[in-house]
């Protein structure tokens, strides 16, 4: 209800953002079909107006969005277009594109503010590794925060795989990383090499013929048949469906109607027990449409215990035998509280919760399922088993870094020294031990603590 | 007599709406299983409590809404109005767009004082359309932001400006494994300010509500509608008219009439001495005990066992600490009824349980600066657990 304000920063994010759109408007209309504008997609759109800000090179995703079917979806005044892109290289984007485009967006960002009643937070979608989306959407988050201090800042990052064709991704990431420390409320991390492992599951599933299990073909998770784009696919775009379902059920307790609402507000209140520790594991199910629509009660549960299998994380992580600090569970379509209960129960026992926390579950009932699934769940978790992640980058940025390869591209930037690196690097280090702490607490027992004793 | 309820947050109104169709039901129930005179006694005298009327004769719930995002409101306005039968006024109900994240501070020290002036308003008008106000009825969660927050901001307005009339909190406790983290901050929080301002807090557990769905119920798929209607129907026996006078006929004007304070006594005066015979069986003690009969046989049913000295605390003698309410009229289609309403030490171990939990996470400051972030200071939490230590105690002392 509150609106939210999509900010897609960069090619990724900006190809993640146009399925996104194309996802949500086909989920509105499916939901209302007459078409009738109406409270849940106002807290998107706004008379068909949008407040995305596309960013990046002309000639590339931008000029698609401008001439392809879903132009009308957008102003084209809400665009911002550069001229040469950044080469990769964050400097690039958070230094020189910033400062000559803070102005320009900061106009078009009060003036889309205006128009929503009561914002409450920025989506930001971008990746890591390259430059503007890196570089140019981490400045982003200084100017937001300086500009909308009490709106909530949302963070998608597509981190880079092992075997990105990027040879700086390992620079411009921990540049980034220092950024999303300091200046984010929450950050959905997300790798490739996840979702691809993710999107070969579905096809081995599909072409096994396994008995009973066909993908419907209005399933939005998988197939653009029936997408406003028809073009040929992408090797990305199975990989950003799952992206932009995944910002799909993080909004629709906000949007549609439920008898446990979830607000966007609510998730940071849940998930961050401390500023500092804001990166937030994702898992979507279930991703597979099965033909039969009754789905008795074994599968509604296997749909929960997927959500804390390692093959379901958008990243590579494995939250069942690391530390959870914190764990929401936004289920979408015919479930009802008893079922959740359950399955609550029912996994409780094979996960570790933080001391203070045993009973860290934060839940949300949203009666309208995603188109082509009759029940679908994302869970997000605040879980030391985002750790490996950040160390591998912090690996991958010395290999890098100690050979001094590349660096005088950045180093050739106003505003940019050799501290800049080692200051990121330090946030992360310092980031990596406080997960280091919490993880050294795994194995103490959870005693109750002294209580306050009163004189009667 | 009327009581104007105040529905806050999603669980306040959804449940508000159960309630009031439940009285709604059983007032027009046409098998009451008496005479149409004391019929008609009965429907009048729930009617006055709980709605009035417009021209048409259409009934008005004596009822305002709040929440801070409109969703769960626009389905409770159309839900009764689907009905058919009654319906909310139409400008009963107050509404934002931005919810109050789950935070306690944010729904008391931000939504609190930004709409004091449009929510008493709103009340004040309820309160207007009453020929005599016995109370406000308050509905809300723990667990939440709204219901919680705000509900012990509006409480506590409650309290200054209508202090003779009575101020009844039904208080929603929420699960136990967990249905928003931050609950038990949320829950002492609330619990604390409340006990300064509220006259009485009545309790409804959903892990209580959910294993009679489960258990006595048999219901498979258990949804928040067959909780809330549970709980409905609980309210609804308790809250419809009952003779005001033993052997009477005449309905009682004051649903809320019980002698809600009840005191210890005061150190250095004795005890008075009792040996129970009934030692050996495990009551939780009580302070006070309210049974409500409905329906055929109610003058013949034996309460002995109510009177047992056993089940009271050493300072009280069972005259002065149970209670009946009687009616002929049958609730709710169901040939007998009973109801149990009572002051006991029942809620000390949830009540301890959710104390130590938020102690235990207050010692680690987790989720703290979420709440400093607004106002409410870690001196303030102290405050609240101090209270509700001594609450714990006072009752462990029974």
């Amino acid at each position: 209800v509150s609106p939210a304000s999509l900010i897609a920063v960069g090619q990724c994010g900006n190809q993640i953002g146009c399925c996104f759109w194309d996802l949500a408007l086909r989920e509105h209309a499916a939901v209302n079909q007459q078409g009738v504008y109406d409270e849940a997609i106002s807290s998107f759109f706004r008379n068909v107006d949008t407040r995305i800000l596309p960013l990046g090179r002309p000639g590339g995703v931008v000029n698609e969005i401008l001439q392809g079917p879903l132009r009308d979806v957008f102003d084209s005044k809400q665009l911002i277009t550069d001229i040469s892109g950044s080469g990769n290289n964050w400097a690039v984007g958070h230094k020189v594109f910033g400062s000559l485009y803070q102005e320009q967006i900061l106009e078009k960002l009060r003036k889309s503010a205006e128009h929503c009643d009561c914002l409450q937070c920025f989506f930001i979608i971008h990746s890591m590794g390259g430059g503007t989306g890196s570089g140019l959407g981490t400045f982003l988050l200084k100017v937001l925060e300086d500009e909308f201090p009490e709106v909530y800042r949302f963070v998608t990052s597509v981190y880079p795989s092992a075997e990105d064709d990027v040879i700086t991704s390992p620079y411009n990431s921990i540049l980034a990383m220092k950024e999303l420390n300091e200046h984010a409320d929450c950050v959905l991390p997300i790798d490739n090499q996840s979702l691809f492992d993710i999107i070969s599951k579905i096809d081995l599933m599909v072409n096994s013929g396994k008995l009973g299990t066909t993908i419907k073909a209005k399933s939005l998770v998988t197939s653009s048949a029936g997408a406003v784009k028809k073009r040929h696919q992408k090797p990305f775009d199975a990989m950003n469906n799952i992206v932009a379902n995944l910002l799909l059920n993080l909004t629709s307790s906000a949007r549609f109607e439920g008898s446990l609402n979830m607000d966007l507000n609510e998730i940071s209140m849940n998930l961050v027990p401390f500023p500092q520790l804001h990166y937030l594991v994702s898992s979507l199910t279930p991703l597979y449409t099965l033909a039969d629509v009754n789905i008795p009660t074994r599968r509604l549960d296997q749909m929960f215990s997927d959500a804390f299998s390692k093959d379901h994380q958008l990243i590579r992580a494995d939250p069942k035998h690391s530390l959870y600090l914190a764990c929401a569970l936004m289920v979408r379509g015919n479930v009802q509280v008893s079922d959740l209960r359950r399955n609550i129960e029912r996994l409780k026992p094979s996960l570790r919760f933080i001391s203070w926390n045993q009973e860290g579950w934060k839940t949300s009932l949203c009666s309208v399922p995603p188109v082509g699934h009759s029940h679908s769940l994302l869970a997000l978790a605040n879980n030391t088993c985002v750790k490996p992640t950040f160390m591998e980058l912090r690996d991958r940025f010395t290999r890098l870094y100690k050979k001094k390869a590349h660096l005088h591209h950045y180093l050739q930037i106003e505003g940019m020294e050799e501290s800049c690196f080692m200051e990121a690097v330090s946030s992360l280090s310092r980031l990596i031990e406080e997960y280091n702490q919490l993880d050294a607490t795994k194995c103490m027992p959870v005693e109750d603590l002294p209580r306050l004793s009163i004189a009667m | 007599m009327s009581v104007v309820t105040v529905q806050l947050g999603q669980c306040g109104n959804q449940i508000g709406f159960e309630v009031f169709d439940a009285l709604y039901s059983d007032s027009h129930c046409p098998q009451g299983l008496c005479s149409e005179r004391e019929n008609e006694a009965y429907q009048a005298s729930s009617k006055e409590r709980f709605f009035s009327e417009e021209e048409n004769g259409v009934s008005i719930a004596r009822a305002v809404l709040v929440d801070m995002e409109p969703k769960v409101i626009n389905q409770t306005l159309s839900k009764a109005a689907q009905s058919g039968q009654w319906k909310y006024a139409q400008h009963s109900c107050f509404c934002q767009k931005e919810g109050s994240g789950n935070n306690w501070a944010y729904g008391y020290s931000v939504h609190g004082p930004r709409h004091e002036e449009s929510i008493m308003n709103l009340i004040q008008k309820e309160v207007e359309k009453c020929d005599s106000l016995s109370g406000f009825f308050i509905i809300m969660s723990m667990a939440g932001g709204t219901g919680s927050g705000l509900g012990a901001f509006v409480t506590q307005n409650l309290q200054d400006q209508y202090s003779n009339s009575l101020k009844m909190n039904q208080i929603i406790w929420p699960y136990g494994t967990g249905e928003v983290i931050v609950q038990n901050y949320n829950s002492v929080l609330t619990l604390s300010h409340l006990y300064r301002s509220s006259d009485a807090l009545l309790v409804h557990e959903n892990d209580a509500i959910h294993k009679i769905c489960a258990k006595l119920m048999n219901i498979k798929q258990i949804s928040f509608s067959d909780i809330n209607q549970v709980l409905a129907h609980q309210l609804g026996s308790v809250f419809q008219p009952t003779y005001s006078v033993e052997g009477s006929c005449h309905y009682r004007r004051n649903p809320l009439g019980i002698n809600w304070q009840v005191r210890p006594p005061l150190p250095g005066l004795p005890t008075l001495g009792k040996v129970s015979l009934n030692r050996e069986l495990h009551f939780n003690t009580s302070i006070a005990n309210l049974v409500i009969l409905r329906g055929k046989d109610v003058h013949s049913a034996d309460l002995g066992g109510f009177k047992d000295p056993a089940l009271y605390t050493s300072w009280l003698e069972p005259i002065d600490a149970f209670n009946v309410w009687k009616t002929q009229r049958a609730f709710s289609k169901y040939e007998k009824s009973a109801a149990l309403v009572s002051n006991s030490q029942f809620l000390l171990k949830p009540l301890d349980t959710i104390v130590g939990k938020a102690w235990n996470m207050f010692a680690s400051k987790a989720y703290i600066h979420q709440y400093t972030k607004f106002g409410i200071e870690e001196e303030d939490f102290l405050d609240s657990f101090t209270l509700l230590e001594q609450v714990v105690a006072s009752y462990c002392n029974l």
